[in-house]
């Protein structure tokens, strides 16, 4: 069976889905289930101390049976990031985390300099770290030397929906990186998860284009078809693109 | 009858005036805390959840108290 490993744990589904952005939990909890999804980010905040009737994630989705994902979303330096997982950990021992240092509030772009620092640091104290970073194979060979679990390239800028804007710089990871490549970030449509999987990645994460899709559980449900479609074209092998037509019958016994 | 000195303490940026004899651990359940479902950290310390109730509150400590909500 073809699975999805991180960290030598296996994941039948190649899709990652995020958490935010729903209308409310219950839509959350039944995108992920329409979506196949094992594993799901979330977000570290404050407990609400006022409103102590407010649900919280883990009633709706059951970290026992689908892999939460702690995030450091919204975190702009290395050490609100590290901050960040220390306290994710601590809340029921995750390990498995994604790292995400943005640089810039305006296109999210990540800081890969910070990115790259705080990789190491919680590479050394026992992290598994998915790495989100940009399309670019230097940083991603260096987040691979300091030992990330994942690296995880932008296909756009978060939640723009824009789809991949640089194939060649994914197939150039995708050669050269032997760990797990998710493309994390920027896709739209379902169309657009099968040209990462095409492209060879061994995963995507998708928030935002599930989550404010006009029907998200419809859009749910083609991620989980298109990543699937996408894995499967791309084992069985493309033909040669050429400039001329190949006729699919035959000539012999035209009349 | 003695009368119980108060102190006063933030809990996430949220200031409050508790009895100064209070552990972590009962300050935490008087406020109907999950915690399993929580990470604490003291004066930007995070603490291990079994010594919780080891901890005495004292005047200006600053409690933070996170958890996991929908994220991308």
């Amino acid at each position: 069976m073809d699975k999805l490993t991180v960290d030598k744990k296996k994941f039948n589904s190649r899709l990652i889905v995020g958490t935010g952005k729903y209308k409310n939990m219950q839509e959350c909890a039944k995108a992920i289930k329409l979506s196949g999804a094992e594993i799901v980010t979330v977000a570290v905040r404050r407990v609400n101390i006022s409103d102590k009737k407010k649900p919280l994630l883990m009633d709706f989705i059951d970290p026992k049976k689908i892999t939460y994902l702690p995030n450091t979303a919204g975190c702009f330096n290395s050490e609100e990031a590290l901050r960040t997982l220390r306290l994710a950990r601590e809340i029921g021992g995750w390990k498995l985390v994604k790292l995400e240092v943005l640089g810039d509030k305006k296109n999210l772009f990540p800081d890969m300099i910070e990115t790259l620092k705080s990789t190491e640091v919680l590479t050394k104290e026992g992290f598994k770290v998915m790495v989100y970073c940009n399309d670019d194979p230097l940083m991603a060979k260096r987040l691979e030397n300091v030992g990330a679990s994942a690296i995880m390239p932008l296909a756009a800028p978060i939640g723009s929906g824009l789809g991949i804007q640089n194939t060649t710089n994914i197939k150039i990871i995708r050669i050269q990186t032997k760990l797990p490549l998710i493309i994390d970030a920027g896709l739209g449509q379902a169309s657009d998860a099968t040209i990462a999987m095409e492209l060879g990645c061994d995963g995507v994460l998708v928030n935002t284009a599930i989550a404010k899709a006009k029907k998200p559980f419809q859009m749910a449900l083609a991620f989980k078809n298109s990543v699937i479609a996408g894995r499967q074209s791309y084992l069985a092998g493309r033909i040669e693109k050429s400039l001329y037509g190949s006729a699919s019958s035959p000539k012999k016994g035209i009349i | 009858m003695k009368k119980i000195k108060k102190i006063k303490i933030k809990i996430n940026s949220k200031l409050l005036m508790i009895n100064d004899d209070l552990s972590l651990s009962n300050f935490l359940k008087q406020l109907k805390i999950p915690l399993k479902k929580v990470a604490i950290e003291l004066n930007q310390e995070i603490i291990d959840k079994n010594k919780l109730n080891k901890i005495k509150l004292k005047k200006n400590d600053r409690i933070e108290v996170v958890h996991f909500i929908g994220g991308g």
